[in-house]
């Protein structure tokens, strides 16, 4: 069986690629979106700072706190 | 001393626990249903036969359903490594640095570009070029998983680095020592093939649907052919590296062996427990309660599967703890007491280490240098109390283990069912052996995350072992605060969870013919 291949293009095959998706497509990428928007717009930012960056500025500083936590930690 | 809140700790391990074994729900459909995906349309390249693409196409909309629900839910845990874990993240920044980045680059660029192609370039590429593209997807995710188990590997066994007490790093030595860690690689292969007999029963076991509906039946008999076989070759790879999985674990996790056999009491030419019952009543390593109600073993063979050797003498709990029984390089055993002593001389080194630094004593520093790394490798013990803590939670790993091995023997004897009443034609009649093949699919996800417990619950107390325990490794947050986002991570997944159920539970109803509108 031969097949009818058109010349490939990058930015066609996604246009018509999301144009023509179907309803589980689209269903997939709202999913997608909101997922990845409660994960980084959310949780990041106000569930899960960097417990060392949101307290030092440098490598050293969180070097000496570190090595304090592990000296002292038990 | 800073003491923390034993619940923070446990909340911790809660949401790691949670987070880590919902990602694990995704990963392995991923993986193994890549494969058989690809296999199919290699059948319909090969053969020309327009049954195999509507086959293939099948599966990818069901691939791209657990794909997009499951993608990203991994970042969570680097999310809780930066907040949760600080103190490990520090530590092991330089080491998980680099397989880390290249799992990023590999799972962003590689997935990304080939999938797009795999969804998007049908009749766009040609037949082999979309083959192509489908197999580098599938190819891209299991190199993703690689580095992700380098990591995990160099956690159980900390090799090719160096710590360093100025940057309070372990800085990486020897990349290849890493990278191709033993216990890295059984571990890979192992979880791999896994995820490979994961895939195979859930294609098994929605295709005996089908048939059990009468319905796609030629759809229903392509996917069973090619997952029964793909899922028979699978589960003796799986059998094959679990065997080195267990004398890697042998040689550098021996409280894990032990307590994934409920062994205690150390024993040359120790036998593998085939069938038992674990004495409830026995609460600790050191009471008088005897270890099992009944047991049946298969005579000696833990110690050739430890240490490839009849004979060879395989450490229970109680001889880890006390030490004094000899090494397989020839010296003795240290015991719980000598390590902890190690450990704290390693952390008063430490200590004195930091005072002569801020003195400008460059030469007491040397000093205390050398003890602190001559001492190093005990480094965690310093952060033990009693010997207990040693000990990881012995019925969960027994049982998980057990658990995992009777599954794995268990879906063998279903795939060799299903290839031979295929080859005879009677499969689609055989109503209770379609039945048990969809009864399977839940089992294989109990197997396959009693596997993950094994592996992660199975090496506490450590987080990186013998180098640094839990309690040393967690952030000083408050125990509140981990508890509200464990209960947000629940509400999340469980969403997630059933949204996927859903949309594949549609999909599946609607079925093949489907894909071909």
């Amino acid at each position: 069986m031969s097949e009818k291949i058109r010349k490939f293009n990058w930015f066609s095959m996604f246009w018509d690629g999301f144009r023509n998706m179907t309803t589980l497509g689209k269903t997939l990428w709202i999913l997608v979106i909101i997922k990845l928007c409660i994960m980084f717009f959310i949780l990041k930012p106000f569930f899960f700072p960097n417990f060392l960056n949101s307290r030092f500025d440098d490598k050293e500083s969180k070097a000496d706190y570190v090595r304090q936590e592990l000296i002292n930690r038990k | 001393m800073e003491l923390l809140n034993a619940s923070l700790i446990d909340w911790s391990r809660a949401q790691f626990a949670l987070t880590a074994m919902f990602h694990w729900v995704f990963v392995p459909l991923t993986l193994g249903l890549g494969v058989i995906m690809s296999i199919m349309e290699t059948a319909y390249v090969r053969t020309g036969k327009e049954q195999w693409k509507k086959t293939a196409k099948f599966w990818q909309t069901i691939f791209g359903i657990n794909f997009a629900i499951g993608v990203a839910t991994g970042i969570i845990l680097e999310f809780q490594f930066g907040t949760n874990w600080s103190n490990y993240s520090f530590l092991v920044g330089d080491i998980f640095g680099a397989p880390l980045a290249i799992e990023g680059i590999l799972a962003f660029f590689m997935e990304a570009t080939f999938i797009s192609i795999m969804f998007f370039g049908w009749d766009r590429v040609s037949k082999k070029a979309h083959l192509a593209a489908t197999w580098l997807t599938i190819t891209g995710a299991t190199l993703s998983a690689l580095w992700i188990l380098v990591a995990n590997g160099w956690m159980q066994f900390p090799t090719g680095m160096e710590f360093n007490p100025d940057t309070m790093r372990n800085e990486m030595t020897d990349f290849w020592a890493v990278a191709l860690s033993p216990v890295a690689i059984s571990k890979f292969f192992h979880t791999v093939f896994s995820t490979w007999i994961l895939g195979s029963v859930f294609v098994v076991g929605v295709a005996g649907w089908y048939m059990l509906k009468k319905r796609n039946i030629e759809f229903a008999k392509q996917s069973m052919q090619v997952a029964a076989i793909f899922g028979l070759a699978a589960s003796l790879l799986t059998a094959y590296t679990g065997d080195s999985s267990a004398y890697e674990v042998a040689q550098k996790q021996p409280m894990k062996l032990a307590a994934m056999e409920g062994l205690y009491k150390g024993q040359e030419g120790a036998g593998l427990i085939a069938v038992a019952l674990p004495n409830p009543a026995k609460k600790s390593w050191n009471d008088d309660e005897k270890e099992y109600i009944f047991k049946l073993e298969i005579p000696k063979a833990l110690s050739l599967l430890g240490y490839r050797d009849f004979d060879a003498f395989v450490p229970g709990i109680q001889d880890i703890i006390e030490g004094g029984y000899k090494l397989q390089d020839g010296t003795m055993a240290l015991s719980f007491a000598e390590k902890q002593k190690k450990g704290e001389i390693a952390r008063l080194a430490l200590a004195d280490y930091q005072t002569a630094k801020k003195a400008k004593d460059e030469i007491a520093a040397e000093k205390h240098k050398a003890t602190l790394m001559e001492n190093y490798p005990y480094f965690g013990y310093g952060y033990l109390d009693t010997p207990d803590q040693l000990v990881p939670n012995i019925p969960v790993v027994y049982w998980s283990f057990h658990i995992m091995v009777y599954l794995g023997g268990f879906f063998i004897v279903l795939f060799l069912a299903v290839i031979f009443f295929q080859r005879k034609d009677k499969l689609k009649d055989m109503k209770w052996l379609l039945w048990v093949c969809i009864i399977s699919i839940p089992l294989v996800y109990i197997c396959s995350q009693a596997g993950w417990l094994v592996a992660e619950f199975g090496r506490q107390p450590w987080a990186i072992q013998d180098i640094l325990p839990l309690q040393a490794a967690i952030s000083a947050l408050s125990a509140s605060s981990v508890k509200i986002t464990f209960f947000l991570f629940l509400a999340l997944f469980t969403a997630l969870s059933i949204a996927e159920v859903r949309i594949m539970l549609n999909q599946i109803k609607k079925g093949p013919e489907e894909e071909s509108k």
